[in-house]
C-alpha cells in the first residue's frame, strides 16, 4: 500500500486482454439484458428505492447489495480454487486496487454518493430507467459523460 | 403458475442474481464486474481530448463493458414491456411520509415525475437533480475508481480495504444530499 503517485496507478478496467468477438460480445449483451432485468424488476433502478435505502427505512436495498456481495464472496472463492483461465483462454486474475494516497476513495465515493441520491441512480439504473422508457435520463447519462470527461482532464492536478 | 415473474422480483432472487454475474463474467472473459468503465470508454471513443485517461486501447479493454451497458438498456426495455416492471413502487410507508413532507405524494413510475420529466429538467431543481446529479455520478465514480457494481459488489466481495473507504463516501455523500440538500430542492426554490 505504498504511494506511487498519480502517474503510476493502474488504469481502472485494463485487466481483460483479449478483444470482444462475436461470440463474447453476444454474451456480454445477454449478460448486460439479465442484469437490466433484475435492477428494474426489483426496483434497484427506483428513486424511491434509493431514497428509502439512504434513510435506512426499509431492508430491501441492503438485502440485495448483502446477498449479491455473499453470493459473488463465494462464488469467487470458487472460481480460484477451481477455475484457472477464462473460457476465452486468459488467466483469471483478480488485481488489487491500489490504494496510492488514499484520497480517491473516500473523496471520488463521497462525491459519487451525492450524485447517487440526487439522481436515485448510479451507472447501471442509469442505462436500465432509459431502456424502461424514462427518456429524460439520456440527460444524466450525458452528465455523468461530461463529469467522467472533466475527471479525466483533471486526473494530474488532483490527489489519489 | 408465472404469476410472481410480473409482481416485484425480491431481493433473494435479485441479489443472487446480481452476485452471480461475478463469477459470470470473470470465467467466460476475464472481466471484472464493473458498470462506471463504460463512461470512460465512451469519453476514449468520442472525445479522449488531450487527457492520458482517455488514451488506451478501449474496444480492447471496455469494448465488453459497452455491450454491457447496452445490454441493461435493453434489460430495462424488456422488463417494463414483458414482465410488468416500472410500475408503482412499494417503498415504507416511512419513506412515503418523508417524501410527502417534501412535497413529493406520489410512488407511481420509478422516480418522481415532478423532476424525471422533460418539463421537470428545466427548473432548478430538474437541473441541480439530473445534470449536476449525473455529473457527479460520473465525476465520482472516475475517481474513486468504481461505482456501486465495481466497488460494493465486486470490490467488497474480493475483501478488498479501497473497496470498503469507496462505499463508506457513497453513503456519507447519499446521506449529506439526502438530509440536507434535497429539503432544500424540494422546499425552497421550485
Amino acid at each position: 500500500m505504498s504511494s506511487t503517485g498519480t502517474a503510476a496507478l493502474p488504469a481502472p478496467s485494463e485487466t481483460g486482454a483479449s478483444p470482444v468477438g462475436l461470440r463474447t460480445g453476444l454474451f456480454y449483451l445477454l449478460a448486460g439484458a439479465w442484469f437490466g432485468v433484475v435492477l428494474t424488476k426489483a426496483e434497484v433502478i427506483s428513486w424511491f428505492r434509493i431514497q428509502e435505502m439512504f434513510r435506512f427505512q426499509a431492508p430491501h436495498m441492503y438485502l440485495i447489495i448483502a446477498s449479491a456481495i455473499g453470493v459473488a464472496a463465494i462464488s469467487l472463492a470458487l472460481v480460484r480454487r477451481f477455475v484457472p483461465r477464462s473460457v476465452t483462454g486468459e488467466a483469471i486474475h483478480v488485481p488489487a486496487k491500489q490504494w496510492g494516497k488514499g484520497v480517491r476513495y473516500p473523496l471520488g465515493g463521497t462525491i459519487f454518493g451525492a450524485g447517487w441520491a440526487l439522481t436515485g441512480a448510479c451507472p447501471g439504473p442509469l442505462f436500465a430507467l432509459v431502456g424502461s422508457g424514462l427518456t429524460v435520463v439520456t440527460v444524466v447519462i450525458l452528465s455523468a459523460l461530461i463529469g467522467t470527461w472533466s475527471y479525466g482532464h483533471l486526473r494530474p492536478r488532483l490527489p489519489h | 403458475m408465472t404469476d410472481w415473474l410480473f409482481e416485484p422480483w425480491p431481493w433473494w432472487i435479485a441479489g443472487p442474481a446480481i452476485g452471480l454475474t461475478v463469477p459470470l463474467l470473470l470465467v467466460v472473459g476475464n472481466r471484472m464486474l464493473g458498470i462506471s468503465g463504460n463512461l470512460r470508454a465512451t469519453c476514449a471513443a468520442v472525445a479522449p481530448g488531450k487527457a492520458d485517461f482517455f488514451r488506451f486501447d478501449w474496444k480492447r479493454v471496455a469494448g465488453w463493458n459497452l455491450l454491457f451497458a447496452l445490454g441493461i438498456g435493453i434489460g430495462g426495455l424488456l422488463a417494463v414491456t414483458f414482465l410488468g416492471g416500472g410500475g408503482e413502487v412499494a417503498v415504507s410507508d416511512a419513506t412515503r411520509a418523508d417524501l410527502a413532507a417534501l412535497g413529493i405524494t406520489s410512488a407511481e413510475g420509478l422516480a418522481p415525475a415532478e423532476v424525471f420529466s422533460w418539463s421537470g429538467l428545466l427548473s432548478v431543481r430538474g437541473l441541480v437533480m439530473l445534470v449536476l446529479g449525473g455529473f457527479l455520478v460520473g465525476f465520482g465514480a472516475s475517481y474513486a475508481g468504481g461505482c456501486t457494481s465495481g466497488h460494493a459488489i465486486m470490490g467488497l466481495a474480493d475483501l478488498q480495504l479501497p473497496s470498503l473507504v469507496a462505499v463508506i463516501g457513497f453513503f456519507a455523500g447519499g446521506l449529506a444530499v439526502t438530509h440536507f440538500v434535497l429539503p432544500l430542492l424540494f422546499g425552497g426554490a421550485p
